[in-house]
This record gives structure tokens, C-alpha cells and sequence, in this order.
């Protein structure tokens, strides 16, 4: 089993002066595997990601890949390479020699790098582009040239510092798809960082939710979207509408809930919740039924009147503003694929309604 | 009248381009282009017969040894200065760039400034007191033992090239460290990554980055240098053989300015030539090299 595992951190602890940067880590990541660490930015992952990567040393924990311990061990000795955020392509060097660099370092004879850096070259779709200069590439050539660089020296993982954040949003689409093939082709160990949820959930097989230097969860994207453990994962994975209140009744999985504005919806929850405590309430846009008349809700258990502040028109990623009528609050609404809402118009009257089992509770971290 | 009106905007606008030209155009035809039109002619003339045309005074420079031996020693002692200098200079200006942050940073570069604030005379007269046979580092030598009687470090080669490198410095620090702090440092950590040593990082990302700045810093040390001549005459005394000490012995001493006229234009010569092979050797452009000053 352990020689499967690529990659293994054991409660890793980074402080810069005061600051607890990353406080107490620990995962494995299986040989072969897409693996993402999502966190809104100052979470700790860029630190993880170099302390992974050599260029920090960790205050504490142990950093093992292919089961053998980093610390100690300088960036340049280790089986990892990093594509940097703005992917560090040598502007002084050719295509050919930004991707050949790491091989003559390892002192390689001439025939057999130039043999490699074409065969690389081959691999990321870019043929005959050896000759090139740095300035004359593209934003999405220039990706591919800066993961070529690090795949070409075959290393055991290889570690990406948020390389899509520089590109405009069609072709990060296109990148997301192209990073995930060449994974599975390469089949080396891919350990992504990035703030940016659909890039982790698009791409990985496993995704790690970071806050404040620790592991929320990690889980698998439909895990994590469906089944969030925190109440941080809940609100960060997805665009919930957002409920604070106090547990009124419940039993062990179901619990009802007042919220701060009075009013009394029905979740789910996997924590121990008392009486009266505090708890966070989502509840995702597309879980929510609407309708124009009442009766369509059916036998829902949490119903709610509001009026249409606006419609997001977004293709098969619409949704609604809704107004609640009793305390204003705003809640996001997904409209439905099916078009019979689609005329809907701000100032309109609608109902709102989804099962006990579409909302989570979380209890309320002070 | 409509005809005026449509052309006046462009002659608004000629004159105004006028109006800023005019200081860089005076500033060229006085300052660079009279004078070495003036030097030239008059170096084609000979001492005391006016109105003969001749190239005597250049040939004059061949036949006798003193003079080109004294030429080839100035540009051959400038460029290693030049070398020198940039070798002790690239160190710091990658530390104030690279590896100094925040107030120090600010505080060294004050300390690479501090000695500008004093006349050259003055600055090299701080050497001579340093180094000549009374001077601090001779009456060290005695009082610790090292040396049995006190030691004459002046007027010798190596206290020229003490002083020269002393006076350069700043001028090959600037550039260093504006084309240093311009080197992205993920640059030098993708290359640690991927297997660099401090070495070949060196050689194959850090030096090319900082070409132009090299160049920049070179050319105006080396222009520097192989002008100087206060520092020369000073710290290495009658032996210096310093080629502007030559220009200055035939307009003063000798008052054969037609003789110091033709010297002037040969260093000019020497100072562009050897300035347009470094930059060739190099494969940098002057317009690349400026751009960084």
C-alpha cells in the first residue's frame, strides 16, 4: 500500500514570527492521482506548497515522496518540480532551451536531450515550435511550454502554484480540459493549488478545502459538494444562500431552526447539535423548486414567499434574486433547464420551497 | 482667412517642437560639435605656421614610443579597472537588488553613495594617507610586526587601480542593481528547481538578464577611467604614465595645443573603438545599454 503512495505529509507546521501559516497537515496522495488544494487566498497553500517543493523549510511534521523523507533535502535534489504562478519561463532561452534546461543540468548528452525535448514537444501538441523565442508564444502555449519544462525531467509529482490565474477565462476553460488529459496520459502525480473551485473540481480526483492553515475536508469534488463536512466547505464550495440561527427541535440527523430574522426552516446536519445552539443553515440554488402558484411546491417542508429582485441569465447556469416577503433576505435560486420559468420579470411573486433534506446545519464556530 | 485657420495648428505645432528642441540642439552645437570641430582643425595644424594643413602631429604620435606606449598602457590598465569593478560591483548590486530588503537596503545603498559626497581630490587624498610610507596601513604593518621598516604602497600600478576602482564604483553599482531589481526571482527559483547550481544559474539566467546593465555599467566606468586624470597623476605619482597626462603636459607645460589637439582626438578614437568591440563581443546594442542607465 505504501508504495502506491506518492506523496505523504505528516502534520507539517509553518509560522513565519507569530502567524501559524500552516498549522498541522497531514494527507497522502495515491501515485498517479489528480490532487487539488482549494482555499481562498492567505489559507496557507502557497506555503504548503513550497515547503512540498523545497523552497521552505518546515517548522515541523515530515514531507515523504515515493516514502522517502524531503526534509533536508534541497529543492534542486528533490523528485518534485513546480510550475510557477507566472510560470518563470527563461526569457533569455529558446523554446528548446527552457525545456532542455533541467536535462543539462543532469549533464545529458546533446543527441539524447534534443531527442526528449522533441519528444516533449510532441506530447503537448507543439511540434517544431523548438526554435521559438518566449515573446512569440501564446498565453496557453506558454503554459504548455512551462509544464513540458518540469514533465521532461519525469518527476515522481509535480506541484502547480495556480499556473491558469494569468489567463483569460475562454481559454482557462480550454486549459482546465487540456491539464486533465495530459494528466491521465503522463500519469504522473498532479498536486494543484488554486483559489478557484471549478478549476479543483473540474480536474481532480481528490480536492483538499484549506482555511486558516488547516484541512477542512478531503474528499472527491462530488464529496465535497454534496456531502461538505464544515460549515466553511459548505459556504465556500458552491453559492448557497446563507442562514444564521439557533436549533429550536431535532432529532439525531434532522434539526429546525429559527434563523436571526424568524424563520423556522427544517435541515439536515451530521454534527451533535443541542438545544438552542447557534448554527449556520446553506442551502445550494439549485435544490430550491420554484414556482409561480403555491400549490406547485407540493408537500416540501421548508416554503417561502418573496418577490424577484432580478434574473441572472447565464445559459444553463441561470438564477434568480429572490426577495424573501417576510424578512427581506436575499436568496439565490437556480432557474430551471426547462424554460417554463424563463419569462419570469423582476417584481413578480414567487415561492420557494425544498425538502428537510436539501438544507445542512452546521454548528457555529464562535 | 479660412486658409489661415486650417494651417495654423500645424504651425503651432512646428514651433513648438522648435521651442523644446532648441536647448538640446544649442546644447549639441556649442558644447560637442564646435569644440571638437575647433580641436580637429586645430590638430591638423602645425605649431607656430599658421595656415599649413599637416598630419604631423598625428604622425608624431607613431614615432615616438613614449606616446603610444603610454596610449596602450592607459586603454589596457582601463579595461582591467573596468573588469575589476564590475567584478566587486556585481556582488553588491546583487545583494542591494536580491538579497537586501527594506531599511538596510536603503542604508547600503547611502553607504555606496557616501563617498561622492566629498571632491575626487579629496576622496584620493584619503588613499594617500592610507597607503603612503607614513600612512596608517605602513605604520600598522610596523607596529604588528609584519613589516620591519615602513612600506611605500603609493605610486605604484596597483594603487592606480585602487583609486580608479574606488572612484568607479557607484557608476556600476546603478545600472546593476536597476537591471538586477528587474530579474523576476521565480526566474531563479525555477531554475534551483529544476535542477540549477548557483553557478549555471548564474551564468545561464542571472548574467544574460543583467547584460544590459553590465554594458551600461562598463561603458560609462570605462569612459570614466581612461578620462581620468586626477586619480592617476595623484596616486601613482611621475610614474603614472597616464595618456590625459600627456594631453596636459602639451596644452600647459608645453603650451603645443596643436600637439595636445591631435592626442584628444585619438583618445576619442580609442575610447569609441573600444567601446563598439565590447559591445560587439558582448552582442549588446548601445540603445539596449543606455536605455538601462
Amino acid at each position: 500500500m505504501t508504495a502506491s503512495i506518492d506523496l505523504e505529509v505528516q502534520d507539517l507546521v509553518k509560522r513565519f514570527g507569530s502567524f501559524h501559516a500552516v498549522r498541522g497537515v497531514s494527507f497522502a496522495i495515491p501515485k498517479g492521482s489528480f490532487f487539488s488544494i482549494l482555499g481562498p487566498s492567505g489559507c496557507g497553500k502557497t506555503t504548503l506548497l513550497r515547503m512540498i517543493a523545497g523552497f521552505l523549510e518546515p517548522d515541523g511534521g515530515a514531507i515523504l515522496i515515493g516514502g522517502r523523507s524531503m526534509l533536508e533535502i534541497p529543492p534542486h535534489r528533490r523528485p518534485v518540480n513546480l510550475v510557477f504562478q507566472h510560470l518563470a519561463l527563461f526569457p533569455m532561452m529558446s523554446v528548446a532551451e527552457n525545456i532542455g534546461y533541467g536535462l543539462r543540468r543532469r549533464r545529458l548528452g546533446r543527441a539524447e536531450i534534443r531527442e526528449r525535448v522533441e519528444r516533449m514537444l510532441e506530447r503537448i501538441e507543439l511540434p517544431g515550435y523548438g526554435n521559438k523565442r518566449i515573446d512569440q508564444l501564446s498565453g496557453g502555449q506558454k503554459q504548455r511550454i512551462a509544464i513540458a519544462r518540469c514533465l521532461v525531467l519525469e518527476p515522481t509529482v509535480l506541484l502547480l502554484d495556480e499556473p491558469l490565474g494569468a489567463l483569460d477565462l475562454k481559454l482557462r476553460e480550454q486549459m482546465k480540459v487540456e491539464l486533465k488529459l495530459l494528466q491521465a496520459a503522463v500519469g504522473t502525480t498532479f498536486v494543484y493549488i488554486t483559489h478557484d473551485q471549478s478549476e479543483a473540481l473540474v480536474m481532480s480526483d481528490r480536492v483538499a478545502v484549506m482555511h486558516e492553515g488547516r484541512f477542512e475536508q478531503v474528499d472527491t469534488p462530488q464529496g465535497l459538494y454534496y456531502h461538505p463536512r464544515t460549515a466553511f466547505v459548505a459556504g465556500f464550495v458552491g453559492q448557497s444562500s446563507r442562514w444564521h440561527g439557533s436549533v429550536i427541535s431535532g432529532s439525531s440527523h434532522e434539526v429546525q431552526v429559527r434563523t436571526d430574522h424568524g424563520l423556522e426552516l427544517v435541515a439536515r446536519t451530521s454534527e451533535d447539535l443541542r438545544l438552542n445552539q447557534p448554527v449556520d443553515l446553506f442551502v445550494r440554488p439549485e435544490v430550491i423548486t420554484l414556482a409561480r402558484a403555491k400549490a406547485d411546491l407540493g408537500a416540501l417542508t421548508n416554503r417561502l414567499t418573496g418577490t424577484v429582485e432580478s434574473v441572472l441569465f447565464d445559459g444553463a447556469n441561470s438564477r434568480v434574486l429572490v426577495k424573501e416577503a417576510r424578512t427581506g433576505r436575499e436568496i439565490t435560486a437556480a432557474l430551471p433547464q426547462t424554460g417554463q420559468l424563463s419569462d419570469l420579470a423582476p417584481g413578480e411573486t414567487v415561492y420557494l420551497g425544498w425538502s428537510a433534506e436539501a438544507g445542512l446545519c452546521f454548528a457555529r464556530k464562535p | 482667412m479660412l486658409r489661415k485657420e486650417a494651417m495654423s495648428p500645424r504651425r503651432s505645432r512646428t514651433i513648438g517642437l522648435a521651442v523644446f528642441l532648441t536647448p538640446a540642439a544649442l546644447w549639441l552645437l556649442l558644447l560637442i560639435v564646435v569644440p571638437h570641430v575647433d580641436m580637429f582643425l586645430l590638430s591638423i595644424r602645425s605649431k607656430g605656421a599658421s595656415g599649413v594643413v599637416t598630419l604631423g602631429n598625428y604622425t608624431r604620435f607613431f614615432m615616438e614610443p613614449i606616446y603610444w606606449n603610454t596610449f596602450a598602457r592607459t586603454a589596457v590598465y582601463s579595461i582591467l579597472a573596468t573588469l575589476l569593478t564590475l567584478v566587486i560591483a556585481f556582488p553588491v548590486a546583487y545583494y542591494l537588488a536580491k538579497v537586501a530588503r527594506g531599511r538596510p537596503k536603503g542604508l547600503l545603498f547611502l553607504l555606496c553613495l557616501l563617498p561622492f559626497w566629498v571632491s575626487e581630490l579629496v576622496r584620493t587624498y584619503g588613499w594617500m594617507i592610507l597607503l603612503r610610507e607614513s600612512g596608517i596601513l605602513s605604520g600598522l604593518l610596523v607596529w604588528t610586526g609584519l613589516a620591519a621598516e615602513p612600506v611605500e604602497m603609493l605610486y605604484n600600478d596597483v594603487a592606480i587601480l585602487i583609486g580608479l576602482i574606488y572612484t568607479s564604483m557607484l557608476f556600476m553599482v546603478v545600472p546593476l542593481v536597476t537591471v538586477l531589481d528587474s530579474l523576476d526571482d521565480s526566474l531563479i527559483e525555477a531554475a534551483y528547481d529544476l535542477g540549477g547550481s548557483a553557478l549555471s544559474i548564474l551564468r545561464e539566467i542571472v548574467i544574460p538578464h543583467a547584460m544590459p546593465g553590465i554594458a551600461a555599467g562598463s561603458i560609462v566606468v570605462f569612459m570614466l577611467t581612461l578620462g581620468n586624470y586626477l586619480t592617476p597623476t595623484l596616486l601613482g605619482g611621475k610614474e603614472s604614465l597616464w595618456f590625459t597626462e600627456q594631453i596636459y603636459n602639451q596644452f600647459i607645460l608645453r603650451f603645443n595645443w596643436e600637439q595636445g589637439a591631435a592626442f584628444g582626438f585619438l583618445l576619442l578614437i580609442l575610447s569609441s573603438a573600444i567601446v563598439w568591440i565590447g559591445l560587439k563581443l558582448t552582442g549588446q546594442t548601445l540603445a539596449d545599454a543606455v536605455r538601462t542607465q
